[in-house]
């Protein structure tokens, strides 16, 4: 035997460069085609999360900030973008799905400094599946005389889109390109801790030619979307996030006449059979779960695995666990990057200690987290009951509880025993039965083998508490159009 | 459920055991986790280690009709010096060659940490009568083997006489003592990872000391996903059993960056107790100059000439 080799299969860093990304000091709104000084006058620091500096100061938009952002995509869908033809339309999209490709890297660098994702993640997700949905809506455009069967697809005016932290850019992506596609105009507003992707993009409509006021990025806290939301020139509003300001905003627009789509919480159930290929299934459960952190409103956050393989399957999460990397969210070989801010690390820290405190047993890797910055390491919770907070409330960390089953029957109630209903995952080598789970689970998307993938052609969201209206895809296209005979 | 392996292994060897569950594979699954571990970033000291690592467990192989004595000899001097004008530069694990060269290789490794390794058991299509296959491995073994590659019987595997190609390695072990056996599952001709994993556990079963994917005599060799696909089942080999099994990966690892990527592999699933001689191996021929070369690169900062590496 060749002498023995003491060998530990170990990273240096591979910090990604920060070089291609330029960062003004301050940010105006993006109103009219222009960025403008906001009337209010305020500012607000926007930080990385994973080391807390300040990133730039971003304008906090007021009620009269709103109004003029309304009333510019007001004036521009008047004054044309609503007469456009589809074909024209879909120049522009086709135009800012490829500035978005040419520019990746820097879009990939910044989401990552602002949000605290992993580069990994935002470099080969985030940012090439905004690209994406702009290049299938553009296909939608000059189509839409066919989408309906025998009637016409009219757009609806003004919309109101308020976008998340979790996926800042691509969230915007799937908001714009579908309502811009159908000849509506729009005001979005990125949350307040992201949003500098969404300021970038701002260049980027400018740089393809978007006509002034088609779209409006307008930044701000809860004020700033309430006011947006109650605007009376706004037609349509949508909105992604949680599901308690989700309700408060289906009140404020009820009987307004103002059409509303929801994208809110979940508390998915990530479902394996003792037949499924078990390795995959590891793979696929950290892929789930700890995929940005947990921070995604359709995580598989409730694994429900069939007692014969329980051991098993938990053995090799443990096991895998253990090798996931949390760190520098530039760092390329990182897994789990930083906790969006510090109101969510707390958040997440209250949800694990109930978790200790109603009797749980958790698993934790030891792993070293950085001291600056906001992180939180992969946990997982056995002995879990339905009962249990940690089983019904959605954590929007990384935080995975297992509860077991024995019957394909027993996992449908308790996969559909929960308020939500954005997503599940099914695993099993067997056809008939994954046919048989899909139709009983009561949930938006249904991942067969697999979890968290996207695809601007697969409509998504949610039943219930998770709310209403689907984005992607056809099905993606209702919420901006008005059906005419 | 998965399956449990149907052989009867009472008349197998002592290391064999029998009744291991066999899993499935998932394809997709599976070639986007290989394809996520190719992605790391191996840089400066870790590239450094990586390198030297890939030295110290390759098999440095030659397989050719051509081969000559004088070849095998150079190949040798090579294998316990890679680098002639670095001797930081640790020698590879194996030599490997045919059953015809093996006196000539150990003669020339005498002394060295470097082993001798020899393929046998009518390699590369293992078709040969059984008897005279388990003569080749006894012959090989006799003349200086320290370890036999062997093939797995892929015409009795693939037909589902799954006892016939387990009692075969069983044999071949047998007539292989007190040398190391590994088995080639010629990973190319089994059409799907399922049918790898059914296979590695087979040969793991039968008493294997490493499996192997490929013989590099026909165009698919090894692939990120099938070294997923077989250090997974090493993995759950472990974890049923205890019993603790090598993996080498030959046939188109001509490049560092490839190598470092089998490394990820292995040491990600199997952890950092597998990355060593004992239990992980490259075989390869053209491999060794690249690595040189990407080992020369991070010292100086340039790269060197073809020309400044030997052919041999």
């Amino acid at each position: 035997m060749p002498p023995a080799v003491d060998f530990s299969l170990d990273y240096a860093p591979a910090p990604e460069s920060t070089a291609p990304v330029r960062l003004a000091a301050q940010y105006g709104l993006f109103v009219g085609g222009e960025m403008v000084e906001p009337a209010s006058g305020r500012l607000a620091a926007t930080t990385n999360p994973a080391t807390g500096e300040k990133l730039a100061e971003v304008s906090v938009a007021d009620a009269a900030d709103v109004d003029r952002a309304v009333a510019a995509a007001r004036s521009a869908w008047e004054g044309g973008w609503r007469d456009l033809p589809g074909a024209e339309r879909a120049k522009y999209l086709y135009r800012v799905a490829r500035l978005l490709q040419e520019r990746a890297r820097e879009f990939a660098v910044l989401e990552t400094m602002d949000g605290g994702k992993p580069i990994r993640e935002s470099r080969d997700l985030d940012i090439p599946l905004a690209a994406a949905h702009f290049f299938y809506y553009a296909g939608w455009a000059d189509k839409l005389d066919y989408a309906f069967s025998g009637r016409r697809a009219a757009p609806v005016g003004v919309a109101a889109q308020i976008i998340p932290w979790n996926f800042p850019l691509l969230m915007a992506a799937w908001k714009l390109a579908p309502a811009l596609a159908c000849g509506n105009t729009v005001v979005l507003k990125p949350a307040p801790t992201t949003p500098l992707t969404a300021l970038l993009l701002a260049e980027v409509l400018r740089d393809a030619d978007v006509p002034a006021g088609v779209v409006n990025i307008i930044t701000g806290g809860d004020a700033t979307g309430a006011a947006l939301v109650a605007h009376p020139g706004v037609d349509k509003v949508a909105f992604t996030g949680s599901t308690e300001v989700g309700r408060a905003i289906g009140a404020e627009v009820a009987a307004t006449g103002k059409r509303l789509t929801l994208e809110l919480g979940g508390k998915a159930a990530n479902i394996v059979f003792e037949d499924a290929a078990l390795d995959q299934v590891t793979e696929g459960i950290v892929n789930g779960i700890y995929f940005n952190g947990g921070q995604v409103c359709c995580a598989g956050a409730r694994l429900l695995v069939q007692e014969s393989v329980a051991d098993a399957v938990v053995g090799k999460l443990r096991r895998r666990m253990d090798t996931l990397r949390v760190g520098d969210p530039l760092d390329k070989n990182t897994d789990i990057g930083a906790i969006n801010s510090q109101a969510q690390l707390d958040r997440i820290a209250e949800l694990v200690a109930a978790g200790v405190a109603e009797g749980a047993e958790l698993y934790a890797p030891q792993c070293e987290l950085p001291e600056r910055g906001f992180f939180h390491p992969p946990v997982l919770f056995t002995n879990v009951s339905t009962a249990h907070r940690i089983a019904r409330e959605e954590i929007f960390g990384p935080v995975l509880s297992v509860l077991t089953f024995r019957t394909a029957t027993e996992a449908v109630a308790k996969a559909n025993n929960t308020p939500y209903g954005l997503s599940a995952g099914i695993w099993t080598e067997k056809g008939s039965r994954l046919l048989w789970m899909a139709d009983r689970m009561q949930a938006g998307v249904v991942w067969a083998n697999t979890f968290n993938r996207f695809d601007p052609a697969s409509p998504f969201g949610g039943y219930r508490e998770s709310g209403h209206g689907r984005e992607g895809g056809r099905a993606g296209l209702l919420p901006y159009v008005e059906l005419v005979a | 459920m998965s399956d449990l392996l149907a052989v009867d292994a009472s008349a197998g060897t002592a290391d064999a055991v029998a009744g291991v569950r066999i899993t499935p594979v998932d394809a997709v699954g599976l070639e986007q986790r290989a394809a996520a571990l190719c992605a790391r970033s191996i840089k400066t000291t870790s590239k450094g280690a990586a390198l030297d690592l890939t030295v110290r467990v390759m098999d440095l192989t030659t397989l050719e009709g051509a081969d000559t004595p004088e070849r095998v000899k150079a190949l040798c001097a090579r294998a316990r010096h890679p680098d002639a004008g670095d001797r930081s530069v640790p020698s590879v694990a194996a030599v490997c060659v045919y059953p015809e060269l093996v006196s000539v290789a150990a003669e020339a490794l005498a002394g060295a940490s470097v082993v001798v390794a020899s393929v046998a058991g009518g390699f590369p299509a293992g078709l040969a009568p059984l008897d005279a296959r388990l003569a080749e491995i006894a012959g090989a073994v006799a003349a200086g083997a320290d370890e036999v590659d062997i093939v797995l019987n892929r015409s009795a595997f693939l037909s589902g006489r799954y006892q016939k190609a387990y009692d075969e390695i069983a044999a071949a072990k047998q007539s292989c003592r007190p040398a190391h056996l590994k088995v080639i599952l010629e990973t190319g001709e089994l059409g799907a990872y399922d049918q790898i994993r059914r296979a590695s556990m087979l040969a793991m079963v039968a008493g294997a000391d490493f499996i192997k994917t490929s013989t590099g005599k026909i165009g698919a060799s090894a692939t990120p996903a099938t070294a997923l696909c077989m250090a997974e089942a090493i993995r759950d080999m472990a974890e049923q059993t205890g019993r603790v099994v090598g993996l080498k990966l030959a046939g188109g690892v001509r490049t560092a960056k490839q190598a470092w990527h089998y490394l990820v592999i292995v040491g990600e699933t199997l952890g950092s107790d597998w990355l060593g001689p004992e239990r992980f191996r490259l075989g390869a021929s053209s491999l060794l100059n690249d690595v040189l070369m990407q080992r020369a690169k991070l010292g100086s900062g340039r790269y060197q000439r073809r020309e400044y590496f030997s052919v041999d």
